[in-house]
Order: structure tokens, then C-alpha cells, then sequence
């Protein structure tokens, strides 16, 4: 198949999706009597630059959550603890970042370091459960995530002080925050400046998983598990060490922020990232791209939706059901258009074979059985 | 029984010009058979010939692209298996369609809840049918707990609830060994008896010479002929299923050398419930050799290759590759050392279907040159030696980007033995190699490996095909209950002796002389797999 | 290769074998833990652990559990994975706030079973339909779910007397049953605080005296699905399907009608499980109020076998738990650490014998280390008490997992026409 017909396959699903998403969001508007029209005019209303910068923050979060999200759905592993993790990392990198052990930049680096090790850490719990009693790591990584809230409260608790409403760890030093960094003129908001986290995780993703060993057999495992034991792959170890992948992947979430702007953690933490990462590494098929351009287009939906209330009388909830509606419409996509798409190809083998010439080894591909 | 509304003469099942498309493939086209009532009719072409597609086209389970069926006098259009059930059709699959969780009663009445209610009724009429043709099943025993001939037997019967009086059999001899066989086609004359029309698919021409009234050849998808057994020597009947000459399993002489490349010793292996899976294994092979084990399915020789390909842990025991102890050592580092391995299920165990062929190329080997560099995958490496596996190893394939998942069978199986053969392996563990594979494939399979043999490649051989162990091996053994029970010379044995070994009971005497004469085999007579061929005109 | 027939004890008008050793085992497992409660109750002082306050708000807790557990117990036994339980079980306590406001509580029940049908309906037009993976789907369904139930909610609700744009305003709660006599007599023979008698007593009490009726119809579904599943063709044709579809199919079964109809029932009970926890459990609808729910009820049912009875059995173990740690919190948290510690020995001195060394081992570290919390400490802090029913999920989660026995189809992906 030619390179045009595939990319228009790949893009269909996507696009298919978030057509018929608007139009079901746009009927639910109507079932409780607010207004399709004014919903679309404000979402799709050009953003201004403080908007902008809002955007490109928001997916850059969103991405590192998607592919800590993805990094699981590789191996056929749910990781939907991403939450769970997200937030005992970014306390621990809070607590740790705090104290100062080392200065200024260093204390950066080595914090992003703990908040990996402890989004792994959270992680592996459910990894060796799954590795050593079968426990499915879909029920545990959610156990955990209620768990660390609680937990986290605790903690916080104890080693926090009170501001005003909330209760909040000791401020980062201030030689270790990381600037923003004003790429839009106009904008009184900054993008973080470990935004450019994302990009490096991507692409450490891209290359580890299509180019290295290790990568070959995460996706190995992930395609056919019983095909990876054959060839040798050590299936236990592997998901451990996807799912600690996954958990310092995880790790990450926090740091854009807590650098940037909040310089500690406190119990007005954002929350509900980790559940949106996972969509987005659905709508992005767990392909580096495909993340990023599905982090893009929730942050904007997310970002477009605040003005909602006031400028449409509508609740901005709204962008949830849309959202949650695109990922369903997505996947089953994705179902019919791969069948498609394998239907094309054994249509074009056979018809290339047949060109060639008599086939000395007959049989219909693989959907005859063995007889 | 249900009666047969029949006009006098007329067919019991008449299909004419059926034809039937896949995606990319003409599986059946023109196809006309006519089945007279009361009679065993059997289907022959060997593997991909589109046997299977038809009865399931009969069974309903497929609808037919053209042509017309006629059943009983009446022409009728299946939509689904209830169709078929309704006109007296039963199919005993060759994959046995079985919930191992549910009883016998529960498999036997599941669809067909109507007939006898799903109480004691229903377990009344399982046992009745169950006497009347000697099944001995009893319908509260978990089909899992039941072995391979009455699992058979409970589809039968499944049939046979049903009312049908036609019933199609697709491969039924496929998992048994010659004894179980006579077994089966002593409980086939008794249905025929009974007046039932038996229709049976089949590409082993000596059974099918000794228990059918008629035989259809399928060659390619269309129908060639149609015969009586008695008007056709088995020679000729090959030659019309394949159309031209094969070649054979056999050879000349020895290339066994002294060298150990596998030693196992005292092999023991049980599983959870504490029960012997493996005990007292020991074996050696040396370079050169191929070690054949012969064994009804289920009685270790899955988990025997998982233990020295080392997806496995024994329980106790040893094995040694090349005088180095490897039971510690995990599939990748046994790979690594020198060993192949041709799984028994290549979809589950051989490929990654949705991936490229280049990159199965990579599987299994992803350690090693040429596929890797240091840790990073070597495309291009990979990319050059698929290509080189695709030419040498006859792949049919558009290119190496194809999915493994769009190759036949015959070819993906091609494809997996040339990556196993590369990188001259020291040992060769194949299961099943040729399984699924049609005719030709299997011919060139086998002179890839007595090539490699002849280079000192030692490989460890398990099949169900008798005629390849016997062809390929120069010592064989037999495995039942997980032990060896016999050790035999592939020069002078027959496939009686083997299937009396397998199963464990004495050797039957043959009842039919038919059978008794087609059987004896010498392998350096070179006719051909007894599929085709045995030593003497009928 | 001769099957001889065992002998066959009576006859019986069911496609299933009596169980009787069952049935037996389960009143020994339910006497021993008793004893245990009760000595625990004696021993620690913490009066609250079996009294009749918290046996009923432990069976209050367990059912919302149970039916979402039901549901995934229907879903999975025709081979479909539901992990979407949780977003179902909000959109019914979502449609049990709104329809209960406007037309009592029993519309209220249909409703929520209404709109969790509709969720059900979804995921099984992904899965079957589609055939798209079955986890996927179940995490879209919560997702959508999510923010339909906070976007109708905000719509529906802000403005009514009471309510806000995250909760319904106070709803009418469902009838319940005494049984009369019984009541005073055992409440005053609990109060006496007398080994075993008492806590007999305070389960009776629990059991008779005003029990919501809509628990009793809960009851009524749970055991009437094991009738329905094992004892008629319907139920036969359904576990086929999560057990061989394949087979199924060319017995003429429409695998993907039965699918289909599972996995939408599933909702259903799901639904019903959020109208209890709005109606019964609470007193109306809030954003979410499911809090996971949904997951512990499949905990819940993978703990239980895949069987109704099981499944209530996983279901109290949760609810007792989560219901001693709402009453009286640290306290009777802290004495059911004995039990776990005493009981997590026990387990590794079993484990032990059968030569399994590093479970025992586990397992006694495990129990020494709630029994070191245990003495050293007088109470739990609130936050922990938080995470008792997460924990308890795990913990029974990673000790059951063995000996279990899943439908052989559940969570494959099944086409027709693959059969043969």
C-alpha cells in the first residue's frame, strides 16, 4: 500500500471519531436545553496567546501522562494508576526538593530523579503483585490510587504547614526553579520550562521502543506474549520493568509544574491527569505522534471549555462527556478500520502472488485452519 | 432417527458449482458432489484444497458465493448451523468444539435445549445413545478431564442428539493413532447400518480406501473426480490429489556421528497438582542425528520441548547442551548457545502475525547477529537476511514488509524454518514442522533438514505424522504418561507397532486385510508418505 | 480408555450436580469467623465490631458491591471483561437521583437500572459489535460516564431546593422491613455483651429488623441469578459463550445475541448497585460517591469463583470492612488488625506445610508486622481507616488468585465464523 493510502488510514479513525463525538455532544446540549451553536462558536473560537501558552502546557503534561499510560498499553500491561503515581511522586519530588541536599540545578536533576524512582516505585507494587499472585494490575493500580491519596494526605499532614485553605509542603529553594519560558509576547502566563520534558521523553520513547532490544521485546510481549516466551523473552521481568517504566514515566507529570509555578505540593493539587493521559494515549494509539496530537487536542478542548460557563451559560463539564465520547468513538475506530486495513492487504498479497506466477505451495492465508 | 424424506435414488446431498471467496483467495470454485444415502462418501485433496470450506459450507457455518445445495430432494439455503441441524446435517469438527468446562451433558445439549428439556430427560437420551453404539460416556463428567478418543466420541454424539442422519466428519483420524482408528471406523459401520449417509474429509488415502463406498478428489479448490475405491489403485489416487510427482521422506545413509549435542538425563517434571507430567526422561542426541518421538498428544511431549527449549523448569533432572549443564539457563541463553526451535503452534509460539516479516525475522533472535547490533536492532541486517531466508526457503510473499499474518500457512511455516535453520544452530528442536503444511512445502522442509543433518545438525523430532518420523529419524522413541516406552529402529518399524506403543495396549491384530497390507511400510521403498502410497497395488 | 460411570446419588431435574459438601463448608467458615469476631470483641474491648449497628451498615456497604460485582459476574461469565462496572454504577446513581426526586423511589430504581442498562448497552456495542479490546472500552465507559453523570448532575440538580450543581437535593429513602418480636429481644440479649451469644444475637437483630427492602431484592437478584445461569437453558446458552463461543456458535447459538444481552444486564445491575448506594447507602445522589465500588465488586466476584454465592460472601467481607472503619473508625480498625495479623499466621503455618516456603514467609512477615501495629499502637489514624476497603481488596486479591477458575473465553475476542 502506498505511503497516501496508509496515512489516510492511519488519520481516519481519529478524525471519524471526533466528528461524531461533536455531534453527540452536540445532541446531549440539546437533551437538557442549552445551545449546540454558542458550545461550538466559543470552542472553536481562535485562542489568545494566554490561552495559547495555557494549551502547549496543558498537552505537555497531558503528553507525559499519555505516554506513562502508553508505555503499559505496549505490553498489554492497563497502567491506570498513573494518577496514583503521578501524586506520590510529585509529593516525594515536593519533600525532597525541599530540603536542599544539593544546590541550585543539581537539586532540580536529582529531584526529576526521585520523583522517577518513586513513580516507579509506586508502580512496581502493582507489578509484583501481577508478576507474583496474578493479581490483575488493572483492579490494583486503581487500588492504589485511592491508597495514595489517602497515604499522601497522611503524609502531608505531617510534614506540611498550613496556608490559608490548604496545607502545603515547604517551598523548592529558589536556585532550583526552573524558568518559563515567554514564547508568546502578550501572555501573562509563561510555558514551563520543563516542558521540554515531553519532547525528551517522546522521543526516548520512539527510539527505545522501535530501535533497541529491550524495545523489540516489550513489543514483542505486547503483540503475542506466547510468541515472546518462545523467542526467549522473560515475560515476568519484562512487565516488571514495563511498569516501572511506566511509573517513572509517571513521576514526570508533576514536574513542569511544581518547578514552574507551585514551587511545592499542596492538597490543591491538580488532579484527573492521570485518567486523561490514559485517553490520550488511546486517541494517540500509544504512538509518540499519536500522543501528542491527541495531548494537543484535549488541552485545547479543556482550555477552550473554561469561558464556557460565562459566555454560553453552559457547564464546562461538558468537555468531559466530549472527551470521554471521542475515546470511545476512537477505538472502535481504530477496530474497524485495522480490520479493514488487514482485509486490504491480504487481498493485495494474494493478488501479487497470483501475478507472479502459479504458487507451488498453495493455501489461503492464515484464516483457514490447519487441515 | 429422523426419517429420510427421500425420493428413491435420488442423492442424500447434492451440491453443484459451489464456489466460495476470501479475501485474496478462491477456496472453493465449481464444486458438485453427489452423496448417495446410506453411504460413506469421502472428501480427499491434500491440506488448502478446500475441503474443510465446503463441509463448512454444507454446516453452514460459511455461505456459499454461487452454486446450489440440495438435501434430501430439497434445495435449501443455509444461514447458519441450526439450518443445517434442522435438515438432519451434523458436523463433527476436526478441532474438537468443546467447552472443557461444562459436563458432557451440558456440550451435548447446549443449542438443542428443546429436544429433551437440559434435566434428566436429556442425560436419559446422552446415555441411551451412548449404549446404543458402545460410546461408554457418562454425562457428568467434565470434558476436560476426558482423553482425546472420547472427546471424539461426545462430539459424535453431540450429532447424534440432534437427530442427523448426515453426518460430516472433517479429518477425524487426524489425532489418532491406528488403534483408536479402527475403533472409530468400527462405530462409523455401525451408523452406516443404522442407515445414516457419513460423509468424511480426509487426506489419508489408505483409511479412506478402507472405509468408503465413494471418493471425491478436491484438487485446488474445484472437484476432479469422483471414484469407488476398488476402481482406483491408491497410486493413482494420489497423483490426482496432487497432480504430480512427490518425493519422499526417506533416505539413504546414515550421517550420525559420535559427537553428544543433548544429553537429558533423569528428566522429571510435575506439575501443580503434584502429578508426573515427565519422569525418568533421559536421552542423548548426537550431531547428525534426529531423535524422533512419537506420542498421542498430551502425553508430554509439549512440555519435553518446553524443558529442553527451557520455557519450562524441570522439576529434577539435567540437560546438557554440547557437555555444558543449560538447566539454569533460560530460552534466550539456550537459543543463544546454538539451539532452534520450530514451535508446534506457530501462531502462538512462532510469530508475531501482526508484524512485518523482517521483523519476525527478528524473533527468537533478537540477541544475536545479524538482527542486532550491541543493544540496538540492526534493521538493515535483519531486512538483508529475511530477504535471503524468503529466497533460499521458497517464501511466496510480495516482499519482506508484508505481515507474517497475510502468508499461507505453508509459507509463514517455511519462513519460521528458515529462521531457526540460520545461523547454523547446533540443535534443532521441531515440533510438528510440517503440520498444516501442503505437500511440497513438507517435501522442501525435509530436505532443509537432511541437508542440515548431513552438516551435523542434531534435531529433536516430534510428530504426529508417523510416515515423517519414520522418514526423517534415524532413532525413535515412544512417550506415553510422560516416560519413554519404547525405543525402535525407523528402518524395520511399522506403524502398527508405534500406535500400539502410544496407546500402550498390545499390538492389535489387523482385522482387515486391506489395512493389513496397506500398512506395512519400508521406508526405502520410496513411494511416497503412506498418505499417497504403500507397498503394493490393492 | 473405558469410562465407568460413577454411581449417580440421586435423581435431579437440574443439569447440575447437588453440592452438598458445598453448602457445609460455608456454614463452618461462617461459624469459625464468628468465634473469631467474637473473641477478637472480648479480647480488644472494641464493642462495635459485632455489634448490630455494624452488621447492618456491613450489609448496607456490601450490597451496592454485590450488584456491581453481579453485573461483572453476568458480563464475565459470557466472556466479556466489564471494567466499565464503575461508570455504570454512577450513571445509576445518577438516574436514582433524578428519578426518585421527581417520582419516588421505586421509578427511581428503574431508572437507574435504566441508565445503567445504557452504559451497559455502549460497552457491549464496543466489544461485541466492534469487537474492540474489552479494557478499553471499560476504561472509555468510565470516562464518558464520569462526566456525563457531573455534567447532568449540574444540570439537574442546581437550582432544586437542597441540591447543587454536585448533588441531588435529599431523596425519600425505600421501606423497610421488621420482622416484629424479634427486635427488642435480641437487641437486649446483644447488649449483654456475652461471648457468642450476644454477637448471634446482634446478627439476627441485623438480619430482621428494618432491612431495606430494596436489600432484599438485591438478595432476590443475586441468588436468582444462580438459578437462571445454572439451571435453565438460557443460562447454559450464556456460559457457553464465556466458555467456548466457538462451540456454541456451530451448536446454532447466536454467541453475540447472549453477549450482547449479558453485557447490558451487567449495566443494569450495576445501575441498581449506584441507586442503593444514593438511596440506602446515602441520602441521595453526590459526585463521586461510587468511590471504586465498582472495582471491589469485581474483586469481589474474582474472590467469589465467578458464583453468586461467592460473590455475596466477597462482597460482606468488604462491606464489614468498610463499615467498621465508618462507625467507630480507628478503633475497630485497629482490632480487626488482630484478626489479620492471627489469621495471616495461620495462613503461613498452612502454606508452610504444603512446602510453600516463600508464601509462608510472606505471609508471616505480613502478620507479624499487623500484629507489632497492632500491640504498639491504640488507634488508626483517619486517614488510614480510609484506605481499609482498598487494602482489603488487594490483600484478598493476592491471596485468592490461585485457585481460581475463570470462564475459559472471558476477555478473548470473539468474531463469528471463526468456529472450526
Amino acid at each position: 500500500m502506498n505511503i497516501l493510502r496508509r496515512t489516510a488510514l492511519v488519520l481516519a479513525a481519529p478524525v471519524l471519531a471526533i466528528v461524531v463525538a461533536g455531534l453527540l455532544t452536540s445532541i446531549v446540549l440539546l437533551t437538557v436545553g442549552d445551545s449546540p451553536a454558542a458550545f461550538w462558536e466559543t470552542i472553536l473560537s481562535w485562542p489568545e496567546n494566554r490561552s495559547l501558552v495555557n494549551i502547549i502546557n496543558e498537552a505537555s503534561v497531558l503528553y507525559l501522562s499519555g505516554l506513562a499510560a502508553a508505555v503499559g498499553f505496549r505490553m498489554n500491561l492497563f497502567n491506570i494508576g498513573v494518577e496514583g503515581q503521578y501524586r506520590v511522586a510529585t509529593f516525594a519530588a515536593a519533600l525532597f526538593a525541599a530540603q536542599a541536599f544539593l544546590p541550585g540545578v543539581l537539586n532540580t536533576v536529582a529531584t526529576i530523579m526521585v520523583a522517577m524512582l518513586a513513580g516507579a516505585a509506586w508502580a512496581g507494587i502493582a507489578a509484583v503483585l501481577r508478576v507474583t499472585r496474578g493479581v490483575s494490575e488493572v483492579i490494583s493500580t486503581i487500588m492504589l490510587n485511592a491508597i495514595a491519596v489517602s497515604m499522601v494526605a497522611y503524609l502531608l499532614r505531617r510534614t506540611g504547614s498550613r496556608e490559608g485553605q490548604t496545607i502545603v509542603t515547604d517551598t523548592i529553594p529558589e536556585s532550583s526553579w526552573v524558568p518559563g519560558l515567554p514564547l508568546l509576547p502578550d501572555s501573562v502566563t509563561e510555558v514551563y520550562g520543563l516542558a521540554i520534558l515531553a519532547v525528551i521523553a517522546g522521543v526516548a520513547f520512539s527510539v527505545v521502543l522501535n530501535r533497541t532490544r529491550f524495545g523489540f521485546d516489550l513489543r514483542a510481549t505486547g503483540q503475542s506474549e506466547s510468541a515472546a516466551v518462545a523467542s526467549g523473552v522473560n515475560v515476568k521481568r519484562m512487565v516488571l520493568y514495563s511498569m516501572l517504566l511506566s511509573g517513572a514515566v509517571a513521576g514526570l507529570i508533576g514536574m513542569p509544574n511544581l518547578f514552574g509555578v507551585s514551587h511545592n505540593y499542596g492538597s490543591t493539587i491538580q488532579t484527573g491527569i492521570g485518567f486523561a493521559g490514559i485517553a490520550v494515549a488511546l486517541l494517540g494509539r500509544n504512538h509518540p505522534l499519536g500522543i501528542a496530537g491527541g495531548a494537543l487536542i484535549f488541552a485545547y478542548l479543556s482550555e477552550q471549555a473554561n469561558p464556557l460557563g460565562i459566555l454560553a451559560g453552559i457547564s464546562p463539564e461538558i468537555i468531559a462527556v466530549m472527551q470521554g465520547v471521542v475515546v470511545l468513538c476512537v477505538v472502535i475506530a481504530y477496530e474497524v478500520v485495522r480490520r479493514y486495513r488487514d482485509r486490504l492487504e491480504q487481498r493485495s498479497v494474494a493478488e501479487a502472488l497470483d501475478a507472479s506466477g502459479p504458487s507451488g505451495s498453495g493455501g489461503s492465508p492464515t484464516k483457514e485452519v490447519t487441515a | 432417527m429422523t426419517e429420510t424424506t427421500k425420493v428413491a435414488g435420488a442423492a442424500a446431498v447434492s451440491l453443484s458449482g459451489i464456489g466460495k471467496r476470501f479475501p485474496g483467495v478462491i477456496a472453493n470454485h465449481d464444486v458438485s458432489l453427489e452423496v448417495r444415502p446410506g453411504t460413506v462418501h469421502a472428501l480427499v485433496g491434500e491440506n488448502g484444497a478446500g475441503k474443510s470450506t465446503l463441509m463448512k459450507i454444507l454446516y453452514g457455518v460459511q455461505k456459499p458465493d454461487e452454486g446450489t445445495i440440495v438435501v434430501n430432494g430439497e434445495t435449501v439455503h443455509f444461514s447458519s448451523p441450526s439450518d443445517a441441524i434442522k435438515h438432519g446435517i451434523g458436523m463433527v469438527f476436526q478441532h474438537f468444539q468443546l467447552a472443557d468446562n461444562l459436563t458432557v451433558l451440558e456440550n451435548v445439549v447446549l443449542g438443542a435445549e428443546k429436544l429433551h428439556g437440559i434435566g434428566d430427560k436429556a442425560r436419559e437420551e446422552v446415555r441411551r445413545i451412548s449404549k446404543a453404539y458402545r460410546f461408554e460416556l457418562d454425562p457428568d463428567e467434565l470434558v476436560e478431564d476426558l482423553g482425546v478418543g472420547e472427546r471424539q466420541r461426545v462430539e459424535i454424539l453431540k450429532v447424534l442428539y440432534r437427530g442427523a442422519s448426515i453426518i460430516i466428519l472433517d479429518e477425524p483420524t487426524a489425532v489418532l493413532v491406528p488403534q483408536e482408528v479402527d475403533a472409530l471406523f468400527d462405530n462409523l459401520r455401525e451408523l452406516k447400518r443404522e442407515g445414516n449417509t457419513l460423509l468424511f474429509i480426509s487426506h489419508k488415502l489408505d483409511e479412506v480406501r478402507a472405509i468408503a463406498d465413494d471418493i471425491t478428489v478436491l484438487r485446488r479448490g474445484t472437484t476432479v473426480t469422483t471414484v469407488k475405491p476398488d476402481e482406483v489403485s491408491q497410486h493413482q489416487l494420489a497423483e490426482l490429489m496432487v497432480g504430480e510427482e512427490l518425493p519422499s521422506p526417506s533416505t539413504a545413509e546414515s550421517t550420525v556421528t559420535d559427537r553428544e549435542v543433548l544429553e537429558v538425563r533423569d528428566l522429571r517434571l510435575t506439575d501443580v497438582m503434584g502429578r508426573a507430567v515427565l519422569s525418568d526422561i533421559s536421552f542423548k542426541i548426537h550431531a547428525g542425528e534426529v531423535l524422533g518421538i512419537a506420542g498421542v498428544e498430551g502425553n508430554g511431549q509439549t512440555e519435553l520441548v518446553e524443558a529442553v527449549v527451557g520455557m519450562v523448569k524441570p522439576t529434577s533432572g539435567t540437560v546438557e547442551l554440547s557437555d555444558e549443564d543449560v538447566t539454569s539457563w533460560g530460552t534466550r541463553d539456550r537459543r543463544e548457545s546454538g539451539v532452534g526451535y520450530i514451535p508446534e503452534d506457530r501462531h502462538r509460539h512462532g510469530l508475531l502475525l501482526d508484524a512485518p516479516l523482517w521483523e519476525n525475522r527478528i524473533l527468537g533472535h533478537q540477541t544475536r547477529e545479524p538482527s542486532v547490533k550491541g543493544p540496538w536492532i540492526n534493521r538493515d541486517g535483519a531486512r538483508k537476511d529475511a530477504e535471503r531466508i524468503v529466497e533460499q526457503y521458497d517464501v511466496r510473499t510480495p516482499g519482506i514488509d508484508t505481515t507474517a499474518r497475510a502468508l499461507s500457512g505453508g509459507n509463514q511455516q517455511k519462513f519460521i524454518v528458515g529462521r531457526e535453520m540460520s545461523g547454523e544452530p547446533k540443535l534443532l528442536v521441531a515440533s510438528h514442522p510440517t503440520r498444516g503444511v501442503d505437500v511440497g512445502a513438507q517435501a522442501a522442509i525435509w530436505d532443509h533438514i537432511r541437508e542440515a543433518r548431513r552438516r551435523g545438525l542434531a534435531v529433536l523430532l516430534i510428530s504426529a505424522d508417523l510416515d515423517e518420523l519414520i522418514g526423517l529419524s534415524d532413532s525413535l522413541k515412544v512417550i506415553l504418561r510422560g516416560r519413554f516406552v519404547g525405543d525402535f529402529d525407523p528402518k524395520t518399524v511399522t506403524p502398527q507397532q508405534l500406535g500400539a506403543a502410544m496407546t500402550g495396549a498390545q499390538a492389535a491384530e489387523a482385522t482387515d486385510p486391506g489395512q493389513q497390507a496397506g500398512n506395512v511400510r519400508r521406508p526405502d521403498q520410496g513411494d511416497g508418505p503412506t498418505d499417497l502410497s504403500t507397498g503394493g497395488d490393492a | 480408555m473405558t469410562v465407568s460411570p460413577p454411581q449417580q446419588p440421586e435423581a435431579s431435574a437440574s443439569l447440575v450436580k447437588p453440592t452438598t459438601a458445598r453448602s457445609y463448608r460455608i456454614w463452618l467458615y461462617i461459624g469459625v469467623l464468628l468465634v473469631a469476631l467474637s473473641t477478637t470483641r472480648v479480647f480488644t474491648g472494641a464493642d462495635d465490631i459485632t455489634s448490630a449497628g455494624t452488621l447492618r451498615a456491613a450489609m448496607i456497604a456490601a450490597i451496592p458491591i454485590a450488584l456491581a460485582g453481579l453485573g461483572g459476574l453476568w458480563s464475565e461469565r459470557a466472556g466479556v471483561v466489564n471494567i466499565g462496572l464503575e461508570g455504570m454504577m454512577i450513571l445509576g446513581t445518577l438516574g436514582a437521583g433524578y428519578f426518585t426526586y421527581h417520582y419516588g423511589v421505586w421509578v427511581g430504581l428503574m431508572g437507574a437500572a435504566l441508565f445503567g442498562a445504557v452504559g451497559g448497552a455502549l460497552h457491549a456495542l464496543a466489544t461485541v459489535t466492534f469487537g474492540v479490546d474489552h479494557i478499553v472500552s471499560g476504561v472509555a465507559i468510565n470516562i464518558i460516564a464520569a462526566g456525563v453523570a457531573s455534567f447532568l448532575a449540574e444540570a439537574l440538580f442546581t437550582g432544586l431546593p437542597g441540591g447543587g450543581p454536585t448533588q441531588s437535593p435529599s431523596l425519600d429513602r425505600p421501606p423497610t422491613v421488621t420482622i416484629p418480636g424479634l427486635d427488642g429481644f435480641t437487641s437486649d440479649l446483644a447488649d449483654k455483651g456475652w461471648f457468642l451469644v450476644s454477637d448471634l444475637a446482634a446478627l439476627v437483630n441485623a438480619l430482621t429488623a428494618r432491612m431495606s427492602l430494596f436489600t432484599l431484592v438485591a438478595l432476590l437478584l443475586i441468588f436468582g441469578t444462580g438459578w437462571l445461569l445454572w439451571r435453565t437453558s438460557f443460562g447454559l446458552r450464556l456460559r457457553s459463550c464465556g466458555e467456548s463461543p466457538w462451540a456454541a456458535e456451530t451448536l446454532g447459538v447466536n454467541v453475540y445475541r447472549y453477549k450482547f444481552i449479558a453485557v447490558t444486564m451487567s449495566g443494569v445491575f450495576a445501575g441498581m448497585g449506584g441507586a442503593y448506594l444514593a438511596l440506602v447507602a446515602s441520602s441521595g445522589y453526590q459526585n463521586g460517591q461510587t468511590g471504586g465500588r465498582g472495582y471491589i465488586g469485581l474483586a469481589a466476584m474474582i474472590f467469589g469463583n465467578w458464583r453468586p454465592t461467592g460473590l455475596l460472601t466477597g462482597s460482606l467481607l468488604f462491606g464489614y470492612t468498610d463499615a467498621a472503619r465508618l462507625r467507630s473508625g480507628g478503633e475497630s480498625v485497629h482490632a480487626l488488625l488482630l484478626i489479620v495479623g492471627v489469621a495471616l499466621l495461620a495462613v503461613a503455618v498452612w502454606q508452610l506445610l504444603r512446602g510453600a516456603r516463600v508464601m509462608a514467609a510472606v505471609g508471616a512477615g505480613v502478620g507479624v508486622l499487623a500484629l507489632l501495629w497492632y500491640f504498639s499502637t491504640d488507634t488508626i489514624p483517619g486517614d488510614f481507616t480510609q484506605m481499609t476497603p482498598y487494602v482489603t481488596t488487594m490483600l484478598v486479591l493476592a491471596l485468592a488468585s490461585q485457585q481460581l477458575r475463570m470462564p475459559a473465553a472471558d476477555g478473548l475476542r470473539y468474531r463469528r465464523g471463526e468456529a472450526g
